[in-house]
């Protein structure tokens, strides 16, 4: 694979029609968007080392709870935008003076995005059966730069990281992520997480990070 | 102007040294702050300035907000320690032209249109003051807004040229800007796309020419530090990885 670390205006290729995301088509020619790295394929992206996260519809996100209106949370999740998680998108039937007693402010969920408009209303829900409120194990942030490589080519790397630790994993796409199982086995995920993190964009990560479970595992016995 | 021109050459050389089309010596650091998504520290001969950027993120006050693309704000100021004798401290009029100005060269590179409702503050301090810190604001800021990922057509860069002893000069420093015929400030995209230029003094329309090319390859030159100064850090990154941290909320 060939990548390279590139600033805004590189220009990356000749050819306009391997213009991927991060990249902008000028005179024919493509050029990077971004301080990050490109990839060399078909199509040319690249790939931010920064930035904020911007939610698109279908996105697994964890979000906080922050102001109940009449009809809808409205859902902090690590964004510019706030999230909306209406009424009718909780689980079951509940009354507009009931909502408190669901979901109070400061309630962590795990949540899908539904839509995005172009003014940036985010709406929620909460309707399947991987979704709802978090109420055990903890919930970690890391850059949601990081995420696809956690999840991996995929979801090789998150399925791996599951079995081995023998934790329940939920990854949002705005780098919040849920971990629940035993306190050792929280513990092992957590610095694998961060390992993964801190090394996200080194080659080879896979075969590194079930190396380290084994150490790691091989000391804990 | 008898008195002074002896003064600003000596043996063909400058007052610290330099030739006429010589540039500061210039060092730049990347993500200087822990908590702004882009952070810059720049040095250019004298002149000592940091730049933050935060955002894109939502408005307050909210009036200020546009419903199609991201507010850029920008905010130059001068810390009261950045000059000889003590600043007073708050905005100006001064400092008041300078963000503006320093604004405008910044965003027609930047992508607002991918962020409605938001955003995207620049804070540029000051620090030590030597002539040209606008143009070492500009620089530092638009590294900074590459550090935060923020989507950019191409980088921004700044460079100053000047008049001293009917010479025309690059990148004045305070004596020859205190006591010279003219300072001419840019700021350019390294395809050569003026963003900013501002004229203080008198030139002759030639003398403005050779002035507006000489700005422009200073300019050049520092787009290459730019660009170093932020390929260094990623590759630091790869070295020596783990400053950031992993924030365990619940």
């Amino acid at each position: 694979m060939d990548r390279k670390v590139v600033v805004p205006g590189d220009l990356l290729s000749e050819e306009a029609k391997r213009s991927g995301e991060g990249t902008y088509v000028k005179n024919g020619g493509v050029y990077s968007l971004l301080y990050g790295l490109a990839n060399f394929r078909d199509k040319i992206n690249v790939i931010p080392l920064a930035g904020k996260y911007i939610p698109e519809p279908g996105d697994n996100v964890i979000g906080v709870v922050k102001d109940i209106t009449f009809s809808n949370w409205i859902v902090d999740i690590n964004s510019p935008y706030d999230g909306l998680l209406h009424i009718s998108e909780f689980p079951n039937r509940i009354e507009s003076d009931e909502m408190s007693k669901n979901l109070r402010i400061g309630s962590s969920i795990m949540t899908r995005v539904t839509d995005v408009d172009p003014t940036m209303k985010v709406e929620l829900t909460l309707n399947d059966k991987n979704l709802g409120q978090i109420r055990t194990g903890q919930v970690i942030e890391i850059s949601h730069t990081r995420v696809p490589r956690l999840i991996g080519k995929g979801g090789s790397m998150i399925s791996m990281l599951k079995k081995e630790v023998n934790c329940n994993i939920f990854v949002g796409q705005n780098g919040r992520i849920w971990i629940h199982g035993g306190t050792e086995d929280m513990d092992l995920a957590l610095k694998t997480i961060t390992l993964i993190e801190r090394e996200a964009h080194t080659n080879g990560l896979t075969d590194r990070i079930v190396d380290f479970l084994k150490t790691e595992k091989g000391a804990r016995s | 102007m008898d008195e002074t021109d002896i003064s600003f050459f000596k043996d063909g050389l400058r007052l610290d040294g330099r030739r006429a089309d010589q540039l500061r010596p210039v060092k730049i650091e990347v993500g200087v702050l822990a908590r702004a998504d882009g952070s810059c520290y720049i040095e250019m001969g004298g002149n000592k300035v940091i730049a933050a950027v935060y955002g894109p993120r939502e408005v307050h006050p909210r009036h200020l907000q546009e419903s199609t693309r991201a507010i850029v704000r920008y905010r130059y100021n001068m810390a009261s320690f950045s000059v000889e004798d003590r600043k007073r401290p708050g905005p100006d009029r001064r400092s008041q032209e300078l963000s503006k100005v320093s604004r405008e060269a910044l965003e027609p590179v930047i992508l607002t249109s991918f962020f409605p409702r938001s955003v995207i503050d620049v804070f540029v301090e000051v620090l030590q003051a030597d002539a040209g810190t606008r143009t070492a604001g500009i620089n530092a800021a638009a590294v900074a807004l590459a550090d935060a990922g923020i989507p950019m057509k191409s980088m921004i860069s700044s460079c100053a040229a000047g008049k001293v002893a009917d010479t025309v000069i690059l990148d004045p420093m305070k004596e020859e800007d205190n006591f010279g015929q003219a300072d001419l400030p840019i700021a350019m995209t390294p395809g050569g796309d003026i963003t900013l230029l501002q004229m203080d003094g008198g030139l002759t329309p030639d003398e403005f020419q050779r002035a507006v090319e000489m700005a422009m390859k200073g300019a050049r030159d520092i787009y290459e530090l730019q660009r170093g100064a932020l390929v260094k850090k990623y590759s630091q990154m790869v070295e020596q990885p783990g400053r950031e941290e992993v924030h365990v909320c619940d």
